[in-house]
């Protein structure tokens, strides 16, 4: 699957975990960008992307990431 | 997989859209809102689903738009570990079971203090019920104890510490205070040793969970089975140490519709709107099949057969139900005759024509059918549950009728119980002797309908029935059955005020409260009790009626003059001179609108939301003849009042 398509998914899934109409979702958007997305809904985003990609995260590899583009990485690197 | 909710359908492919044109559609409803509302929650929606339905409810909670077949209800959630995720989940999972729960959390970790301190923002939030949420891990059980007596302590000081939450919280509390019981960790110390080794995490958790039964025995919290829960879907699939140490989730997050839900059916129960009556389709659901092609020797029931064992067990599940008071119908497509030759000549049936309180065999739709049902059984359509093999007719039903639950089934007979239990259709918060013959009374009440048409004539048909009325204060006995009927009476209820158990029974105790219960017994059978009156005793001679509610079973009786008859006896014998009766309405109390109109009280006021205040000068009150025998300790019978007034 390739990183777009990946980044495709994410804000799909965003979508309904921040329960929000619109998001712009590029490589480099964090945290800190999108209003609804807060310590908590981080958490249900990590959730909801394992139960989509069929993976599971350690929570360090959790904690590592800074930006959307390292979790379209650490799925990519998952899943190949 | 049980966690996944797998009776419920698969939510609707534009489930996004769909929630978002309800969204907007919030402030200014259209027709049929509460009914897509909760059929777009009768799905299997995951926890972002659940939250996403939680902001409507939330929205429409805060509006006060909350469609009025909703049962609104205010729960406080406190206890160990991050709530904040499972708060929106209950909400979103209350939609299914027509609540609109409205929840506030305590703080992160401070539920002994936050019940301590009197100005902690929960006891001001004028809460209906409140939640223990508990944790092994913060609760000091998740390790071995040192020593026996060690292990002691720390069973003690787990369960102070919850009794101290619920009664510190409890007069803040109107309603019922449940309490979870605590999932036991899944790693053995020892082994199998572990369930015998009292100083083990795994036998101090059981012991802990032995005395919160023993407190949910004695009624005054409501226990909510999240260990069982757990067990159900297996402890490996429940918990989740990395979302422990991570974010302190008592629980993997998968798993949080599961728990959302088995909440939502207790709160429900409270309520009463538990499911009361089951109703069963027949080819390929009780038997195997087709009795209009096969004929009774060629349907598969009975031993011998996987799948004549499998439609036995399908039975047996629902006489079970049966004997705790769910009622059983059946809606087929079928000739009426047919229809009916298993249960009168297989000789394998277990369900006989006396167990069905309603018998629907015909060709129309079952969604007509359903509406028959429920008309014919005096119950909501809400309380419907519709056992069908074949998913087009589920659909239909479905689609018709969306308050019907109609539990998804696999292709496996032998799942059928399975799923049909799981779905936790039938919760019950009490269960008392009057629920074992539940079905049996509703059953009479059929039979003396078919008398009184038979009859014609009502008085004759009222005095033939050799009722005896007992009238008693509310007492040890009879304290649970009043309990739940307060908690669960939504039809014939003049007010809706709920009480606990602990309520009732300082109610009895309190020289300012009248408080009485009134049993019904008639040729038919004994209908329990059916009537619960509770009256304050205010200054200036005045007798105020805070609780009026009865059991529809015994309407069109005169149950309720006997009542008043009761009441007006009893006010005068302590001097007062008057009666003073309250409507308030609920969304399901519109037929005891009229209630003190009929009984000759008079309109004292109205307010705009419909609440209305009547009186009843007692100087002026005679006692009716009733056709039965009334048993009343409290006060003289009726001929010798008369003759000495």
């Amino acid at each position: 699957m390739s990183a777009d398509a990946i980044l495709q998914q994410l804000r799909e899934i965003m979508i309904d975990v921040l329960d929000i109409d619109e998001l712009e979702l590029t490589p480099e958007t964090t945290a800190e960008d999108v209003e609804e997305w807060d310590s908590l809904s981080h958490v249900r985003l990590v959730v909801a992307v394992e139960r989509h990609f069929g993976l599971k995260f350690k929570n360090s590899e959790i904690e590592g990431l800074k930006t959307v583009g390292d979790l379209v990485n650490l799925i990519e690197a998952r899943a190949a | 997989m049980l966690s996944d909710l797998p009776w419920l359908p698969a939510p609707r492919a534009d489930f996004r859209e769909a929630v978002r044109s309800l969204r907007d559609e919030a402030g200014a409803q259209g027709e049929g809102y509460f009914d897509r509302l909760v059929r777009l929650g009768a799905a299997r929606l995951d926890e972002n689903q659940l939250g996403q339905l939680a902001k409507i409810v939330r929205r429409l909670i805060s509006d006060a738009a909350a469609p009025a077949q909703f049962s609104t209800l205010r729960l406080g959630l406190v206890g160990d570990g991050t709530l904040s995720l499972l708060a929106p989940v209950v909400t979103g999972s209350g939609v299914r079971h027509g609540l609109a729960v409205d929840v506030i959390e305590g703080a992160y970790g401070s539920a002994v203090q936050q019940a301590m301190d009197p100005t902690s923002p929960l006891h001001a939030a004028g809460l209906d019920m409140l939640l223990v949420s508990s944790d092994v891990r913060s609760l000091g059980l998740s390790r071995a104890a040192e020593s026996q007596s060690d292990a002691d302590a720390r069973i003690e000081a787990a369960f102070n510490g919850l009794k101290m939450v619920v009664e510190g919280f409890r007069p803040s509390v109107a309603a019922a205070v449940l309490v979870q019981t605590v999932v036991p960790p899944l790693d053995a110390l020892f082994g199998s040793l572990d369930r015998v080794e009292r100083t083990s995490a795994y036998a101090m958790v059981e012991a802990l969970n032995a005395r919160l039964r023993d407190w949910a025995a004695t009624g005054a919290i409501v226990l909510v089975d999240i260990a069982r829960l757990a067990e159900t879907v297996g402890l490996e699939r429940w918990e989740a140490p990395g979302h422990w140490h991570a974010s302190k989730l008592p629980f993997a997050p998968d798993m949080a519709p599961a728990y959302g839900d088995v909440v939502a059916r207790t709160l429900a129960a409270l309520r009463g709107r538990s499911r009361k009556c089951l109703v069963l389709d027949l080819d390929n659901t009780l038997w195997g099949g087709v009795i209009g092609d096969d004929g009774v020797a060629g349907i598969q029931l009975g031993q011998g057969s996987g799948t004549g064992e499998a439609f036995l067990a399908i039975q047996d599940t629902a006489l079970e139900l049966r004997r705790r008071g769910v009622l059983l119908a059946v809606c087929s497509k079928n000739e009426e005759a047919a229809a009916l030759l298993p249960f009168r000549e297989h000789p394998d049936m277990l369900l006989k024509e006396s167990h069905i309180a309603v018998f629907q065999a015909n060709w129309t739709d079952k969604a007509a059918n359903l509406r028959a049902i429920a008309a014919t059984l005096n119950i909501g359509i809400d309380a419907l549950v519709f056992l069908d093999d074949n998913p087009a007719e589920r659909e239909q039903v479905r689609r018709e009728l969306p308050l019907v639950a109609v539990p998804e089934l696999p292709d496996d007979p032998a799942l059928y119980p399975r799923m049909l239990m799981a779905a936790g259709y039938f919760e019950s918060v009490a269960f008392t002797d009057d629920d074992r013959v539940r079905a049996e009374q509703y059953q009479a009440n059929a039979a003396r309908a078919a008398a009184v048409q038979a009859s014609g004539d009502l008085d004759s048909y009222l005095a033939s029935l050799d009722m005896v009325c007992t009238i008693r204060e509310v007492d040890a006995t009879s304290r649970p059955r009043v309990a739940q009927l307060i908690n669960k009476s939504n039809q014939f209820n003049l007010t809706t005020r709920r009480y606990t158990e602990g309520q009732v029974e300082a109610a009895e105790s309190d020289p300012r409260k009248h408080a009485v219960q009134i049993r019904l017994v008639d040729k038919f059978g004994d209908n329990g009790i059916i009537c619960v009156l509770i009256a304050d005793k205010h200054e200036g001679r005045r007798w105020e009626i805070d609780t009026w509610l009865m059991s529809c079973r015994v309407l069109g009786r005169r149950v309720q003059e006997a009542a008043l008859d009761h009441l007006a006896r009893a006010a005068l014998a302590e001097g007062a001179r008057s009666l003073v009766g309250r409507y308030v309405p609920s969304p399901k109390n519109a037929m005891v609108k009229d209630h003190y109109a009929g009984l000759g009280f008079a309109k004292v006021s109205e307010d705009p939301s419909g609440e209305t205040t009547w009186e009843l000068d007692l100087s002026s009150y005679e006692s009716p003849d009733l056709p039965m025998i009334i048993d009343d300790p409290a006060v003289t019978p009726v001929a010798a009042r008369r003759t000495s007034s």
